[in-house]
């Protein structure tokens, strides 16, 4: 057990680093998913078609692909980068923004119909139905779910870690490496800094869930 | 496909769409207008950067890699899916001491990331590393279809364990054989999609060094040279989207059908929402 407190500072500084690499990625995702899934239900056929088509190829991507085509591929393609932390970002919030993007359109279909319609009917045009009367009412439905994605977005960033970006996996590896006798007690150490952003998370969303049922 | 966010389109409306689309679509060309002529820059498009796959030797490669994929994923839903059931029994025992300590463990599990798991199987008891795959992928996997089968079951009427329960079996024999089959029926679409999670997870293996496809793609682009990476990568990427869509289109079907029975009485299923199949 030593060997965790011995660690503190690598495991102080991975949690950062999965800390930043998480909100920095889920707030792009948040932005480009709710756009994918206004491009979703707009008029504009191009769109549509566009935002499909990602939300259906990204979803069933594995992640490490995504991974690997930002790291290893993009390099050899001439794209390079200063740090491996921007490519584990890009990877992250082009995956993650697919699953806002369903989540959001999920939300939208929540709403009732009548609101739309009563929006329509004193003349607001689609711009206007969509981000003052649709969107406001979805994202709140929506927040349970998207705090789950976010949840999965910070277990997800541990694939960074196997891309060498030295956040909580990344470090656990190298700690691992190095403490070849105490290789159990260095990836439970990690494991509890995890369960330390995730577990609350989940109950957050929980009680988000039972307070919007309620309201409803 | 009409939708209550808009009109059925008048002239100008459509004129207006019909510009928007066109402008678009001009915008998504370019895009990937550019994408194109950059990788063209580094000259991925010549023909003798493709050859390879005239070779029979890379197709076994790459189907040795899907076979070490498809062999992961099959063998831990098999395993996951039994003990999700038993899981899921325990975390709504009626006795407080299996309960709180299987809701602990589930927690624990679904709150960790799966790749640290196999790190920790591979590593702690020194197994090969697809028992770390396939231990990692059961352990997560178990834990979130106990989840979605304890969401089927709250989902009943309460009517179905009370008439169990009045006919005199008892609380165990209810939920065995009244609700658990209802529930994994309602169930039945969010348990295939996340099959697909399950078989995208699979992927992780190449950061344990198990032989799937991706690990085929890096060792073939190692053997060949890496400026057959991007070709090799490119197939092995499709057959993996090919794979996932084609079993998320079986759990959308399922759910259709499922709908569709639902209308004669039944109440509709719930949607396990975007919390069960995430990730």
């Amino acid at each position: 057990m030593d060997v965790i407190i011995e660690s503190l500072p690598q495991y102080w500084d991975g949690f950062l680093r999965t800390l930043f690499l998480a909100a920095v990625s889920g707030i792009i995702a948040l932005v480009a998913g709710t756009l994918l899934a206004a491009a979703r239900v707009s008029p504009v056929a191009a769109l549509r078609g566009f935002s499909m088509a990602y939300v259906e190829v990204v979803r069933n991507t594995p992640l490490t692909i995504a991974f690997f085509f930002a790291a290893v591929v993009l390099p050899r393609l001439g794209v390079t980068f200063q740090q491996f932390e921007i490519a584990a970002i890009i990877a992250l919030s082009a995956y993650t923004a697919a699953f806002i993007a369903e989540a959001v359109r999920s939300g939208v279909n929540s709403v009732p119909v009548g609101q739309a319609e009563a929006a329509r009917s004193i003349g607001m045009k689609f711009g206007q139905v969509l981000s003052l009367i649709i969107l406001p009412q979805a994202l709140r439905t929506v927040i349970p779910p998207m705090i789950n994605i976010l949840i999965a977005l910070v277990k997800n960033s541990s694939v960074a870690g196997a891309f060498y970006v030295l956040e909580l996996f990344g470090y656990g590896k190298q700690l691992a490496n190095d403490h070849g006798d105490a290789v159990m007690w260095v990836l439970v150490g990690v494991a509890f800094f995890y369960l330390l952003i995730t577990v609350p998370l989940g109950y957050l969303a929980h009680q988000v869930e039972r307070k919007v049922a309620i309201a409803r | 496909m009409s939708s209550v966010l808009y009109d059925v389109p008048g002239p100008k409306a459509r004129r207006v769409s019909l510009i928007g689309s066109v402008i678009g679509v001009v915008l998504i060309a370019a895009l990937l207008a550019w994408a194109v002529m950059t990788l063209g820059q580094q000259g991925i498009f010549q023909a003798q950067r493709w050859a390879i796959f005239g070779q029979a030797d890379v197709w076994s490669l790459i189907a040795n890699g899907i076979g070490a994929t498809l062999a992961a994923a099959a063998i831990a839903a098999v395993i996951a899916f039994p003990l999700g059931l038993l899981l899921c029994l325990m975390r709504i025992s009626d006795v407080a001491w299996i309960r709180i300590p299987t809701r602990i463990v589930l927690e624990f599990l679904r709150g960790m990331p799966v790749v640290l798991m196999m790190l920790f199987v591979l590593l702690v008891f020194a197994t090969s590393s697809f028992i770390a795959v396939v231990t990692g992928l059961v352990l997560y996997n178990a834990a979130i279809f106990a989840e979605i089968i304890r969401a089927g079951i709250q989902s009943l009427p309460r009517g179905q364990r009370e008439a169990g329960l009045a006919i005199g079996l008892t609380s165990f024999q209810s939920r065995l054989t009244i609700e658990l089959p209802q529930a994994v029926r309602r169930m039945l679409p969010s348990l295939v999609a996340q099959l697909v999670v399950l078989l995208k997870d699979t992927s992780l293996g190449y950061i344990v060094a198990y032989g799937e496809l991706l690990r085929a793609v890096q060792v073939m682009a190692d053997f060949l040279g890496p400026q057959f990476l991007f070709p090799v990568f490119f197939v092995a990427a499709a057959i993996y989207i090919a794979i996932n869509l084609a079993v998320s289109r079986l759990a959308i079907w399922i759910e259709r059908r499922g709908s569709k029975k639902a209308a004669g009485g039944v109440a509709k299923a719930p949607t396990a929402g975007v919390s069960t199949v995430v990730k």
